[in-house]
């Protein structure tokens, strides 16, 4: 059992990444504010939510705070993306679905994933660690669209 | 010493030093008032996660939540472990217990703590889950609750450890000390480390709180407050397994196959599981890969070798025992004829099969760092813990109890056919309501939250059909077990309070000799093999240990294909 762990680093195509940096909320969302102001495509929901699409093997960056994954992303299929997330105030649960990937996300800590989403589903982001009352409302999105649109 | 301060049971033969005795008891009784406590958040948090019922609004929920994770896997559970303390030390060991008074303290600090506690989250600003994960703030009461809580178990620790200093002292007892009180040092030892990383992360938050500290670090709290929270739950193993022996030693009269085994597989607990608090921080950022392979595979896997030890070596020692009292047909004749009618022993026996099964198994796949990304914080990790800590640990406490009522309070059991279905509604609902969760789980449902159906988000999302129905099976399932857990309630209560005395004409209710078998074995000419099969003494365990492992196989080889069909990610 314990051979699968470094086995699947070498061969499996699923392993979380050990990158990591230590940010404040104050840094990470100005990085985001610039992503957003850059590839911002269209405004959705009552709240007009910015949904951003930013090119294949750039930064990503998502944020986590009360009550909301901010903003919106629109990645295309197949592509890779660097995936940054980070939390505005409490712990948050970053909870990946239908596809099922789940992390944990801390105030303070930047984890970058590198994502290759290959499913053709849109995904939505839940919170799945308990952040206070609104816990249960904080959802995002990952549209997919077919590569070179 | 003088001799009046000791009785012993004319039953069981065991010896009572009344300081202790009183103080078992009223541990016994307080550990009773929160399982009922418990067990009523327990209803009001099944019947809202199940879907059709969505019973209480989202902030009662959490207020609920929080209640009912404090109560049953810090206050309950520690509670009765410190009467089990007492009474494996003085009891099984013949002695005077150390200082009563300040186990009387001890006692106090620990009701005040769950009180303040409890009041705090009661007044309802301190619905932050029993890990109140900085920053996300609670009423200074909450932390403080804990912490003298957790004090007052301490001293209870200390009084163990001192009694078993006075106990060698005195010469109570000759050569080491009984396995079942080594388990139970094994749980005092996890008890006193996770007591002080409880200090060590509790304290400054405690001050954080009330506004004296600035920051804490959430990884760093995260990383101490595992060895909190993951080490308790060791205790409760160390403990519950310690009840497996001792029950398998009352109602059988077995012997452990190996004394040096099976103590070797306790000393692997202390050595080996607080490091493997680990399994909680697998999709945390900052620590790298590396980190968390060290601290999830040696260590766990030794501690958790030691559990399929225990797992085997029980119900070996209760084979070998049947099969000397001529129960030697086939190879299953020995379990087919055990007492499943004892609620002693059908209790105990569920417990180590949900125990090893449903938790053992659930436990090592979702501690492996991949497959965790799977898992993290889905309802599978309340599915798992509640086969561990409500199967292994609680479903054994309650078996213990009914062996406990005649001898320790000195009552007959009443309700005795509600007592003898009991264990298997409880605890075979629970079976039922943990494979439900952790099915739910491997659909992403979450753990810790309201509404599943996001009814009121802004961005919705629809779970499968599958997903609903299997929080339905819970719900049903967790409601029966519910019933299960009032039913050990009630038969307790109504016992202890209004219980025929043991030893008077009546003949309703079951007595210390109904629920013990304990006559001396004799062991065949040949020794123990000649009984067995195939030359193994103890054949059916065997096949049963062998199942076990291909289950387990089976189960992580599917899982590795799960993870391998989501998203490529490094």
């Amino acid at each position: 059992m314990f051979i699968m762990m470094p086995l699947w680093h070498i061969y499996g195509k699923q392993n979380l990444s050990n990158e990591a940096y230590r940010t404040t909320p104050q840094a990470y969302l100005a990085k985001a504010q610039a992503m957003v102001d850059q590839y911002t495509v269209r405004t959705e929901t009552a709240a007009n939510l910015p949904v951003v699409r930013p090119p294949p093997g750039s930064d990503v960056y998502l944020v986590a705070r009360l009550w909301q994954w901010w903003p919106l992303l629109e990645l295309e299929q197949g592509q890779s993306y660097r995936l940054h997330i980070s939390s505005m105030d409490w712990q948050h649960g970053f909870s990946l679905q239908p596809v099922n990937i789940n992390a944990q996300i801390l105030p303070g800590y930047e984890m970058v994933l590198t994502v290759t989403p290959d499913t053709a589903d849109s995904q939505t982001i839940i919170c799945n660690e308990f952040c206070g009352l609104g816990h249960h409302n904080m959802t995002g999105k990952i549209y997919i669209v077919g590569g070179g649109q | 010493m003088s001799k009046e301060l000791f009785r012993t049971c004319p039953e069981s033969g065991l010896q009572f030093h009344k300081p202790a005795e009183l103080l078992m008891r009223s541990h016994a009784v307080l550990a009773v008032v929160i399982l009922l406590f418990g067990g009523i958040t327990a209803l009001l948090v099944t019947l809202t996660r199940w879907p059709a019922v969505h019973l209480l609004p989202a902030d009662r929920f959490y207020q609920i939540l929080t209640l009912h994770g404090v109560n049953m896997l810090i206050f309950w559970i520690i509670t009765f472990e410190i009467a089990v303390l007492y009474f494996c030390s003085s009891t099984l060991l013949k002695c005077r217990l150390a200082t009563p008074r300040i186990a009387w303290l001890g006692f106090a600090l620990m009701l005040i703590g769950i009180v303040v506690n409890n009041s705090a989250v009661l007044n309802g600003d301190a619905s932050v889950m029993m890990t109140s994960y900085v920053p996300m703030p609670a009423n200074p009461n909450f932390y403080l609750g804990l912490i003298l809580f957790a004090v007052g178990a301490l001293l209870g620790c200390f009084i163990f450890l001192g009694t078993l200093v006075v106990a060698k002292e005195e010469k109570t007892y000759e050569g080491s000390i009984p396995l079942v009180t080594f388990g139970a040092l094994t749980a005092c030892i996890i008890a006193v480390f996770t007591i002080a990383s409880g200090a060590v992360i509790l304290i400054p938050t405690y001050l954080w709180s009330i506004g004296y500290i600035n920051n804490i670090d959430a990884a760093m709290y995260r990383l101490v407050w595992w060895a909190l929270g993951h080490s308790s739950q060791q205790i409760n193993v160390a403990a519950h397994v310690a009840v497996w022996y001792a029950i398998a030693a009352i109602v059988f009269g077995a012997r452990p196959l190996s004394e040096k085994v099976s103590r070797t597989a306790f000393f692997l607990y202390i050595a080996f599981l607080q490091i493997a608090s680990a399994h909680h921080l697998l999709v945390d950022p900052g620590l790298s890969s590396e980190w968390k392979i060290f601290n999830t595979s040696y260590a766990m896997y030794l501690a958790v070798l030691a559990s399929m030890v225990h797992g085997l070596t029980v119900p070996g020692s209760i084979e070998v025992a049947q099969r000397a009292k001529g129960f030697t047909n086939g190879l299953f004749q020995w379990l087919r004829k055990a007492p499943w009618g004892n609620p002693v022993f059908s209790g105990m026996f569920l417990s180590l099969i949900g125990f090893g099964f449903i938790g053992g198994i659930s436990g090592v796949v979702m501690g492996t760092e991949q497959i965790n990304i799977i898992i993290h914080n889905t309802i599978y990790v309340p599915g798992h813990f509640h086969a561990t800590v409500v199967i292994g640990t609680t479903l054994a406490f309650m078996s213990l109890t009914y062996f406990l009522i005649p001898v320790l309070f000195r009552k007959q059991v009443m309700l005795p056919s509600l007592a003898r279905i009991q264990p298997y509604l409880f605890g075979i609902g629970m079976m039922v309501f943990t494979l439900a969760l952790m099915g739910a789980g491997t659909l992403g449902v979450e753990r810790r939250h309201f509404d599943m159906a996001f009814t009121d988000a802004m961005i919705g999302f629809d779970y499968p059909a599958s997903a609903y129905t299997l929080m339905g099976i819970a719900g049903m399932a967790g409601v029966a077990a519910i019933l299960g857990g009032a039913i050990y309630i009630l038969v307790t209560v109504l016992s202890v309070f209004f219980g025929k005395p043991v030893g008077s004409e009546s003949t309703y209710g079951f007595t210390t000799s109904t629920l013990t078998r304990a006559e001396p074995i004799i062991v065949p000419d040949g020794g123990h093999a000649a009984a067995g099969k195939w030359g193994f003494a103890a054949p059916g365990t065997f096949l049963l240990a062998i199942f076990f492992l291909l289950v387990f196989v089976l189960y992580y080889a599917v899982n590795w294909k799960y993870l391998a069909s989501v998203w490529p990610m490094s």
